[in-house]
């Protein structure tokens, strides 16, 4: 097993990761934050990522989220992907929110 | 009521990015018994307890979702009488020879406003089975394998325009509304859950600006006990578990989510309420969305609302 450090292009902040298991798994495992979590198994798209340098191994993932395009351009969903060198990447993904998620009910429990 | 015209929930075809993988998760981890493969590649399901041939059926794509889902109606006769009315309604029909999808007959097609295919048919090929016939027992080896639901029971879709979609499954096709969730002015629906039976629901649909999207496909199981065991499969198979184990105020339904190898959410869940054409829609306002999804954690987890297929 072989562990590559991975940098996020937008703030700096670097992942170790090893190759046994996806990037997005390494980010989970180690109990870290930067790109979001969907559902891990390459469809959703919401951890979606742009991989400026370096090489990784790539599974198969939607192409609703990922085209043959995008693919050349180092696109990948971060689920997919097991650095296979160090990488440079950046967050390209988001989860939609397209109402607001806090409410009032919330607030009471949470003690925000 | 008696029911006639819609009966239920037939079918769903899923795409799967992976057919290896996919059938592995359909047939072992979530236990549903293979059926059939036809000449597209596409594999059939069924649930134990179900009697027809097929109730999941997946499709290898290059994206995950839900190609359509159709529902059972009591005839031909209604089969012919619901087309002529989603027509007259305004919406086009096609009618799939029967013998597209294995064992099953002629589908008539149509597009809602959410952007969903929905399909009603009215003939498909009942099994033989353990739980069929004379003095059958309460159950089977086959109930006991992996995850092992008694049947496909619904789904929750996203898309827009769901109080067209609302009006459609009410006003043509005989659906009653069991509950819904408000938005923050109190009048638009984020949500609305419809029955054409007297289960809690039968399908359900989300506000969502992109078409045509899958929140999950639901699969019932016996109890709450059972949802627990569910969950224990799901982590010794290393499946990605999305929320649960855990409640809903809506339905008042014991659930988990989780999701395929291919990204579709899917839920196992059990001890619903029941629903009735003459009981008013239960209303969920949206100061306890939170509740309303996820009884116990009284928010809503990012996911929800953001992550589909």
């Amino acid at each position: 097993m072989t562990s590559h450090t991975v940098c996020f292009v937008e703030t700096g902040e670097t992942l170790a990761c090893t190759d046994d298991r996806s990037l997005l798994a390494s980010m989970e495992r180690l109990g870290r934050k930067g790109i979001p979590v969907g559902c891990r198994n390459g469809g959703c798209g919401v951890c979606k990522v742009r991989v400026i340098a370096g090489t990784c191994e790539r599974r198969v993932m939607s192409r609703a989220h990922v085209s043959h395009d995008e693919e050349r351009d180092g696109y990948a969903l971060a689920c997919r992907i097991t650095p296979s060198s160090d990488l440079a990447v950046q967050v390209v993904g988001k989860m939609i929110r397209a109402f607001p998620e806090r409410t009032g009910a919330n607030a009471e429990k949470t003690g925000e | 009521m008696a029911m006639t015209g819609v009966l239920r929930p037939g079918h769903a075809c899923i795409r799967v990015l992976d057919m290896k993988e996919a059938t592995h998760f359909y047939g072992e981890v979530l236990g549903l018994i293979e059926t059939g493969r036809d000449s597209f590649g596409r594999v059939y399901y069924r649930a134990w307890d179900e009697i027809e041939h097929n109730s999941i059926i997946l499709r290898e794509a290059d994206s995950a979702g839900m190609d359509f889902m159709g529902f059972k109606v009591d005839s031909e006769a209604s089969l012919d009488r619901l087309e002529a009315d989603v027509r007259a309604y305004g919406i086009p029909t096609e009618r799939i020879p029967a013998g597209d999808l294995l064992q099953t007959g002629e589908r008539v097609r149509f597009q809602i406003p959410s952007g969903h295919q929905i399909e009603l048919y009215a003939e498909k090929a009942r099994l033989s089975t353990p739980q069929s016939g004379n003095n059958p027992p309460p159950w089977n080896p086959e109930a006991e394998r992996g995850i092992a639901p008694i049947r496909f029971d619904h789904a929750l879709l996203y898309g827009p325009d769901i109080e067209k979609v609302q009006d459609l499954f009410v006003n043509v096709l005989g659906f009653h509304t069991s509950e819904q969730i408000m938005l923050e002015d109190g009048k638009t629906q984020l949500a609305i859950f419809m029955a054409c039976s007297s289960k809690a629901h039968d399908i359900a649909f989300v506000r969502h600006e992109e078409p045509a999207k899958l929140h999950h496909v639901s699969f019932y199981m016996e109890s709450w006990e059972k949802v627990l065991r569910a969950a224990d499969l799901m982590s010794m198979h290393k499946i990605s578990i999305d929320m649960g184990p855990t409640r809903h105020g809506v339905t008042r339904g014991t659930t988990i989510y989780a999701f395929d190898p291919s990204g579709n959410r899917f839920e196992t869940f059990a001890g619903v309420q029941s629903s009735y054409p003459d009981h008013e829609t239960l209303t969920w306002t949206w100061d306890e969305v939170g509740t309303a999804v996820y009884y116990h954690d009284r928010q809503l987890n990012p996911a929800f609302l953001g992550v589909v297929t």
